[in-house]
């Protein structure tokens, strides 16, 4: 039990960082929320159900768009689907002396901020890390969202329209550093920005929901580089959702990121 | 939307939940086909890049300062990579561009 304290500490030493991170970054989803017309209360709910930047962005505006079932379920597993991966490199990294069931609590937490937290630590995974991690890292994301929501309106249209572009940094802050080490990723990302802007200037198809259009390109784009440019093991161990390697490439992002 | 968000939510919920907690459960064995890995690998820098672009653009009060701030957040990105720097660096571009555009 010493030893499930000691890493649950570590876990919400680790998480602070996060979660001050968070609570800058998920104001600006609580303002979105809001223009989505979320009150507070179902912003904040929906930051604690979803931890996800990324993917409650995209949910945002599927719910604006009243998207149906079948897009909602498509779109959340196409955004969110770095997830797979992530959660594939924690299940060879968790302990397997510990209970199994731990592993359904673990994957409430999966963000690209914990996962890289939680591979950063040296040797196999205690469950406990996890929890401590959450429980410091989550709530920011939530109050953030729940503030922004509430006093979007309130802010002067200037600082409403800078923290506009704090997610979009974010998204910058994950696809930019890796494409300086391989121009591979770096070639994707700019073709991915200019299909997706030429995509918004042809009429047809820039009335197809913003959902549907990422998923779409997503699909088009990630899997023809994946036939043109297969990733071998060595390169796909330097990419920041390998699921091998990961341990060497997320302390990498850890120690860039939370230090 | 408002009777229908926490249906919207909970199937998001669900949905993301599954998608979490599924190889942390299931998968014992690694994927082997070199196309599924390369095609998940290239997904998160697909899709954030096409969601960042050009919806950037049209966030702001101006495209000028939109503009500005997806300079900023790229070069910021490119220097240090730091998500909160990066994050935050991007928002007072903006704040700046609109001082002098607006």
């Amino acid at each position: 039990m010493k030893e499930a304290r000691n890493w649950y500490i570590k876990g919400m030493q680790n998480g602070i960082p996060i979660g001050l991170g968070y609570f800058a970054v998920s104001f600006t989803l609580g303002i979105a929320s809001r223009k989505a017309g979320l009150d507070p209360l179902q912003a904040a709910v929906m930051s604690a159900a979803m931890l996800a930047s990324a993917g409650q962005f995209a949910g945002i505006s599927m719910l604006a768009s009243g998207a149906g079932a079948v897009e909602l379920i498509l779109t959340t597993v196409v955004v969110n689907m770095r997830y797979l991966l992530m959660s594939s490199a924690l299940s060879q990294k968790v302990r397997r002396d510990k209970p199994f069931w731990h592993r359904f609590f673990i994957a409430y937490g999966v963000t690209d901020e914990i996962f890289g937290v939680s591979m950063a630590v040296p040797g196999k995974l205690h469950p406990a890390f996890s929890y401590g991690a959450v429980t410091t890292a989550a709530p920011g994301w939530v109050l953030g969202t729940f503030l922004g929501a509430m006093v979007g309106m309130v802010l002067p249209v200037r600082v409403m329209s800078a923290l506009s572009v704090a997610l979009y940094g974010m998204f910058l802050a994950v696809v930019i550093p890796p494409s300086r080490t391989s121009r591979l990723i770096a070639g994707v990302v700019v073709v991915s920005m200019a299909l997706s802007g030429i995509w918004n200037l042809i009429p047809g198809l820039r009335d197809i929901s913003s959902g549907f259009q990422m998923m779409i390109l997503t699909v088009v784009l990630a899997g023809g580089a994946a036939i043109l440019f297969p990733v071998t093991e060595t390169e796909s161990g330097d990419g920041e959702d390998a699921p091998r390697e990961a341990g060497e490439t997320e302390e990498e992002r850890g120690g860039i990121r939370f230090e | 939307m408002n009777k229908n968000f926490w249906v919207s939510l909970l199937i998001m919920f669900l949905t993301i939940y599954t998608v979490r907690a599924l190889p942390l459960t299931l998968l014992r064995k690694e994927i082997k086909s070199p196309f599924i890995r390369s095609f998940l690998y290239y997904v998160p820098y697909v899709s954030l890049s096409v969601m960042t672009f050009p919806a950037i653009l049209t966030a702001t009060s101006d495209v000028r300062s939109g503009l500005l701030g997806f300079a900023a957040a790229v070069v910021l990105a490119w220097v240090d990579g730091n998500l909160f720097k990066v994050s935050i660096g991007a928002c007072l571009a903006v704040y700046a561009a609109e001082l002098f555009l607006i």
